[in-house]
């Protein structure tokens, strides 16, 4: 078997808590050793079963391969399922992913900027101007100017917008802006 | 708190480096003192991994937001788990000089 491709999985948003305890069990559970759920393993699990994409879907969001994003998937289940049985404590970390942070754009110099410290944006780092957009936000102005928009790609970092190419999968698609990948329009989150 | 930007050349009217790992020159802007000091790129050339030399030569700097043209793939999730901002201007004609004034605001 070929040596498992070990890149960076991307994770949209980190689990809110670090994992889970069993309870109710004998004392002698108490000791046994924990089961690591990894954070691509979380976030398998979040887009499937939670945010009910496709698992076509899901792996683009995590920029993995299909069967890439079905052993990830796999291995989310049976873990759980190994925690439950035996009782076991979930831990839910590592893995090699990177978080997404959060992109804006300044509405007086045009320029794009994250946020790594996570904190609050209230002006724009380059120019002071207060006039600052999530990302997010002006693409849902760009999702409502271009409604049934069903061949567009979108890009998830700064919300350019192109044609779908037929036969090109959308996250093979590079943005011409920000050279991120780009995703099939109306896909992000995938909540229905 | 220090600030690179990305600069094709090594004077104030040198414009704004497109590329983060292949300029040619980072300028180091110390915000408290005002202080400017252009650096030389040693990575510029490299086959590969530019963009990560080039974080690692920085990061020793202190610096805490980049400015540049562009940041390659692989460098946005390392900048990103180093917490340094990055600050992406697609204005190549702007001049270091001018950058700064738009720091200074
Ligand atoms: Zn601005
Ligand atoms: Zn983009």
């Amino acid at each position: 078997m070929s040596p498992r491709n070990k890149t960076l999985r991307k994770i949209l948003s980190p689990p809110i808590i670090k994992g889970f305890k069993p309870y109710g069990g004998e004392p002698v559970e108490q000791g046994r050793p924990l089961v690591y759920l990894l954070f691509e393993e979380y976030e398998a699990l979040r887009l499937c079963d939670y945010d009910l994409c496709t698992q076509h879907q899901a792996s683009q969001l995590m920029c993995v391969s299909r069967p890439t994003f079905t052993r990830i998937y796999a291995s989310a289940l049976q873990k759980i399922a190994r925690a439950f049985v035996e009782g076991r404590q979930i831990v839910v970390e590592g893995g090699k992913v990177y978080f997404d942070s959060d992109w804006y754009r300044c509405g007086g110099c045009q320029c794009y900027f994250n946020n790594p410290g996570k904190e609050d944006i209230h002006a724009c780092p380059l120019c002071g101007n207060q006039q600052v957009f999530s990302i997010e936000f002006s693409r849902e102005i760009a999702n409502g100017q271009m409604q049934q928009g069903e061949n567009l790609c979108i890009c998830p970092h700064c919300g350019h917008v192109m044609a779908h190419r037929v036969g090109l999968p959308c996250n093979q698609q590079i943005c011409p802006e920000c050279r991120n990948r780009m995703i099939r329009k109306g896909n992000q989150g995938c909540r229905k | 708190m220090n600030i690179a930007i990305a600069s094709e050349g090594n004077t104030m009217d040198s414009c704004l480096g497109s590329s983060f790992g292949r300029s040619s020159w980072f300028v180091i802007y110390d915000c408290d003192t005002r202080d400017i000091e252009f650096l030389s790129n040693p990575n510029k050339h490299a086959e590969q991994n530019a963009g990560l030399a080039s974080v690692q030569l920085l990061s020793s700097r202190n610096i805490k937001k980049i400015i540049s043209g562009e940041f390659g793939l692989k460098i946005k999730p390392l900048l990103d788990s180093l917490k340094i901002q990055m600050i992406v201007v697609h204005m190549p004609e702007k001049k270091i000089k001018e950058i700064l004034e738009m720091l200074n605001h």
